[in-house]
């Protein structure tokens, strides 16, 4: 069916041309012999193929196109005939005679338009008497169109002030109201014609207003275009006027689009000397409208306006503007109760944004705002709808990418409310732009208690939510997380070492709740954050007054081998293995032997009964004989244990070679410059070496020897 | 008798000339001769005459005037008559109608015992002017169907000149039908005779269009209507008891079904007396 009428109405658009080009035609021919009465009669009869019912907006708009073409040469003609001396009035009076109304219209305001021109009489008068007679157009299409053309062949007709067309006093009043009543008529047909026709065709009918509306706007661009409508004009007349028609047209679609109008066409500074007004009518809209949309485009069309200059924003201050907008959309929510919360969401975005470029100072408003918001959630439960969420994350992100701080940020109290209300993955989503912020500002989060409003804000990211389906993370994506995460705790920093230590228990605190997945990504940074505490407490600046309960060395350590235990848990030996060493460095430069040797131990301990495989346990003796040989806090006894202990993990390695290598790697263990006692042990470690391996036993020693050369005796 | 003189050809050719083309006229006649014509008198009447086309053509002179112009004698040569009728009341004016005409004629006479009398017409139009009338209400009107349709229409004026302006509007008050358009005609009602043997003839002049499309109650949808172009012509009221012309607006609706819904309403036509 559908197709069939599309291809009837093909028939008739070239039907329709094939008529039009016809007498358009012998139009051509009067015109070229100066014949009037012709002319005429073919133009009217050419104007006649508009009168057709048969076609949709589209269609008709291609016929009509064509006829202003034609009408345009008509036009000139009549031009040329007032010339030659035939009188304008009469031609007026002539077209008038032609028995069909909309040919005769069309071409009535076609010798208006050169009435005007010839300025025989005010345009007021001929404008007045144009908009009045197009009444007799009640069909919606045609009429649209016809006036359509009217405000077209008028525009730079109008008695604006400055133009040539100025009438006296009242001149610019004149000009508003034919534009407000071709505006009115006009607006009346289009929503005509939602009610014409079936039922069923409902969509249809919607789709070809969606296509006709543009006819309506325009004239509220030429409106706005009028010289003479100055802010209080707009203020008095104009605004009140247009508001009128488009609440009392009751037409869901008009109001949404001419809303939207009003606020795209008008300049940003009239809108917020009439932001009470206008907000004004959005009550009084159909519930059906979307609001949301149109007062969202409005807000950020005035933030635009706000970040485009300094100068404007006292205005904004002036006017109130924050304090109209919020009650508005206050209004509209309550007022809508069952707006899905992607159209509540959307404002306070809106709203957000908007307070954000006009007061950028007021944190008690953004607050205010998502106040706001958290109560409108609060009603809803855990966000399902995906645009939504999105929103949201356009919500949160909106101070973030305002203040570049997420320290500002988080003194907004309402903030971390709003993250409550988002699904797990959104927080990821929204964690990670809070770090992403954080590493590009390299903002300083210095306390302990941001730290842990911060980590508590990020803890989709620290932690599994509940709810969240943890079989269906993506690997590279959890990886990107959580070493973001890791980046994060690198960049806590603080020179107090007292607040330092608390923020490391915080980040400690938030951690250890991640499970065995995380803690391989977040357990490395923060033992290398707290090693440099240790550093720092070693520093030349001691506390000289060693304070009961102050931060030792000591007490870093003894956090960090608890912390560094929980990795037994994931199980990652190897890792905790080289953090355990890592930490008996530290503690060898902070002259701590028990300490250092515990950690010796535990590393000891995992290589002996966690680290099985042979190559791991390769890499493993090599790093505890690389850090062992570095150790000079231990006194002979220790050393000796731990290099024994080294040496013969060394000899039971799985394979020769290795066994070879992981030996004379050893030897340096036995060498320690300015130690006096600690040479024999190359003895042992030669016997050692030709006992066991002779054959490889010379290349071996072959190499060895070469860095002890005048100490070693075959 | 007819046939006759056709047989011998006309004796002489008259023609009538005018000089002056208004109430009063000076003719001159000038029969030419083909040869000597043999008359019994040369006359010349005025004649103001109803013609009723039904009835077999049924004349009615309402004014006849004569002038004698010769007394019998002989032509050899054009002659040339000089007439005049003066004051003569011509209260009626030329009308050319359906069933019906009335015309204004001279008759000039040549007669002859034999071969016949050689007749000569000549036809004028008389139109007589009336000044602006002094009384000349609009109509205002409301008419409708109940629960259907109810309308206001106004019309400017009650009595139009020829050249007049139909100003004016339609107000819908109540519209409960699809309405497709609405057309406002000019209607010719020419009545002949009279009692039993009334003949009525009625004539669409005009159909103007007023309104394309379907309003909506509160709409209002101007009329002006230029009467210029169409060939109107006076009212006539009961014109020598023998006819009457009148005109009506007819206001039409239609609507999708094609259901026409109409409102007649008279008016008066007159000639406007031009000041010049």
């Amino acid at each position: 069916m559908m197709v069939d009428g599309v291809e009837d109405e093909e028939k008739w658009l070239a039907a329709g041309i094939a008529g039009l080009q016809q007498n358009a035609f012998y139009m051509h021919r009067a015109l070229d012999s100066n014949n009037l009465r012709d002319a005429l009669k073919y133009s009217a009869q050419m104007l006649s193929e508009l009168r057709t019912s048969k076609l949709s907006p589209q269609k008709y708009y291609q016929l009509y196109m064509r006829a202003f073409d034609e009408l345009r040469k008509l036009e000139m003609f009549f031009k040329e005939e007032t010339r030659r001396g035939c009188s304008i009035i009469d031609l007026y009076e002539l077209v008038q005679h032609a028995g069909n109304i909309l040919p005769r219209l069309y071409l009535l305001c076609t010798v208006g338009s050169v009435y005007i021109k010839s300025k025989e009489a005010p345009a007021k008068d001929v404008l007045k008497d144009l908009v009045e007679m197009c009444r007799g157009i009640q069909h919606p299409v045609r009429g649209l169109f016809l006036r359509s053309y009217l405000s077209q062949i008028s525009r730079d007709k109008l008695p604006d002030i400055g133009s040539e067309y100025e009438g006296d006093a009242d001149t610019v009043n004149d000009a508003m109201e034919f534009v407000l009543q071709n505006f009115t008529e006009m607006n009346k047909l289009w929503v005509r014609m939602q009610h014409q026709g079936p039922a069923r065709e409902k969509d249809k009918r919607e789709k070809e207003r969606s296509e006709l509306r543009d006819l309506v706007g325009k004239n509220l661009h030429v409106l706005s275009q009028i010289e003479g409508v100055d802010l209080d004009t707009y203020k008095e007349t104009v605004l009140p006027r247009v508001l009128e028609q488009v609440v009392n047209c009751k037409d869901e679609i008009a109001q949404c689009y001419l809303m939207d109008c009003i606020i795209q066409v008008f300049p940003d500074e009239y809108h917020l000397q009439t932001l009470e007004i206008l907000l004004g009518a959005f009550p009084q809209l159909q519930p059906s409208v979307d609001i949301k949309t149109v007062l969202s485009r409005l807000m950020e069309r005035l933030s635009n306006y706000a970040a485009s200059s300094t100068e404007v924003l006292p205005e904004f201050l002036q006017v109130e503007a924050f304090s109209k907008l919020n009650n508005a959309i206050g209004k509209v929510i309550e007022a809508q109760a069952d707006m899905p919360i992607l159209g509540a969401v959307t404002l306070y975005s809106s709203l957000l944004t908007f307070t954000l470029h006009v007061h950028p100072d007021r944190l008690d408003y953004a607050d205010q705002v998502l106040g706001a918001c958290v109560k409108k959630l609060s009603g809803e439960g855990k966000l399902e709808d995906n645009r939504a969420t999105k929103q949201i994350v356009a919500l949160l992100s909106a101070p973030l990418d305002k203040y570049n701080d997420i320290v500002t940020v988080l003194k907004l109290s309402n903030y971390p409310s709003v993250m409550e209300y988002v699904d797990s993955e959104t927080n990821k989503v929204m964690a990670m732009v809070i770090i992403q912020s954080i590493m590009k500002n390299n903002t300083q989060i210095s306390t302990a208690d941001k730290v842990g409003a911060l980590f508590e804000l990020i803890k989709g990211l620290i932690r599994d939510l509940d709810g969240a389906a943890h079989d269906q993370v993506d690997e590279d994506d959890f990886k990107e997380e959580q070493n973001s995460v890791a980046r994060l705790i690198q960049m806590l920093q603080n020179d107090d070492t007292e607040e330092m230590f608390k923020i490391i228990c915080t980040v400690r605190k938030h951690i250890l709740t991640g499970g065995p997945k995380r803690l391989p990504f977040t357990v490395p940074p923060l033992v290398f954050s707290s090693l440099k505490l240790v550093r720092q407490l070693q520093g030349p600046e001691e506390n000289p007054f060693g304070e009961e309960g102050s931060t030792t060395p000591k007490k870093v350590f003894q956090l960090l081998n608890q912390t560094i235990e929980t990795l037994y848990g994931v199980p990652a030996p190897e890792l905790a293995l080289r953090l355990y060493l890592q930490c008996a460095e530290a503690a060898n430069d902070s002259d701590l032997e028990p300490v250092a040797y515990e950690f010796f131990t535990q590393a000891y301990i995992l290589y002996e009964e966690e680290i099985s495989d042979s190559r791991a346990q390769v890499t493993a003796i090599h790093l505890i004989i690389g850090t062992l040989q570095r150790m000079h806090v231990f006194g002979v006894e220790n050393r000796d244990t731990l290099t024994h202990k080294a040496t013969g993990y060394s000899a039971k390695l799985l394979k020769k070679p290795d066994q070879c290598r992981a030996v004379y790697a050893c030897s340096h263990l036995f060498w320690v410059d300015d130690q006096d006692n600690m040479k024999d042990g190359e003895r042992k470690l030669c016997i050692v070496c030709s006992n066991t391996w002779p054959v490889q036993s010379i290349s071996i020693l072959g190499w060895c020897l070469p860095t002890h050369m005048d100490d070693i005796s075959y | 008798m007819n046939y006759l003189i056709g047989a011998f050809k006309p004796a002489c050719n008259i023609s009538i000339t005018f000089a002056d083309g208004k109430n009063r006229k000076q003719i001159s006649i000038e029969p030419v001769l083909g040869k000597k014509v043999e008359h019994n008198g040369v006359k010349i009447e005025l004649l103001g005459q109803i013609e009723m086309y039904f009835d077999r053509g049924n004349f009615y002179d309402f004014t006849s005037l004569v002038r004698e112009l010769d007394v019998p004698g002989e032509i050899y040569e054009r002659k040339t008559y000089p007439f005049e009728f003066s004051t003569v009341e011509m209260p009626y004016e030329t009308y050319n109608g359906v069933n019906v005409r009335l015309r204004y004629v001279l008759k000039v006479t040549v007669s002859r015992g034999y071969g016949g009398s050689v007749v000569e017409y000549q036809d004028f139009v008389v139109r007589n002017y009336t000044p602006p009338p002094s009384i000349n209400n609009s109509i205002k009107m409301e008419v409708g169907i109940e629960d259907c349709l109810h309308i206001e229409f106004e019309y400017n004026k009650s009595k139009y000149h020829l050249k007049d302006v139909i100003i004016g509007k339609i107000y819908f008050l109540l519209v409960r039908i699809k309405i497709k358009n609405m057309d406002l005609e000019i209607r010719r009602r020419e009545s002949t005779g009279s009692g039993a043997n009334t003949h009525v003839e009625t004539e669409t002049l005009a159909k103007f269009e007023l309104m394309d499309g379907a309003p909506v109650r509160g709409e209002s949808i101007p009329i002006r209507l230029f009467l210029s172009p169409y060939e109107l012509t006076p009212t006539h009221r009961n014109i020598n008891n023998k006819f009457s012309v009148k005109y009506y607006l007819n206001l039409v609706l239609v609507d999708e079904e094609d259901r026409r819904y109409f409102k007649q309403q008279e008016i008066t036509i007159y000639r406007l007396q031009e000041n010049s």
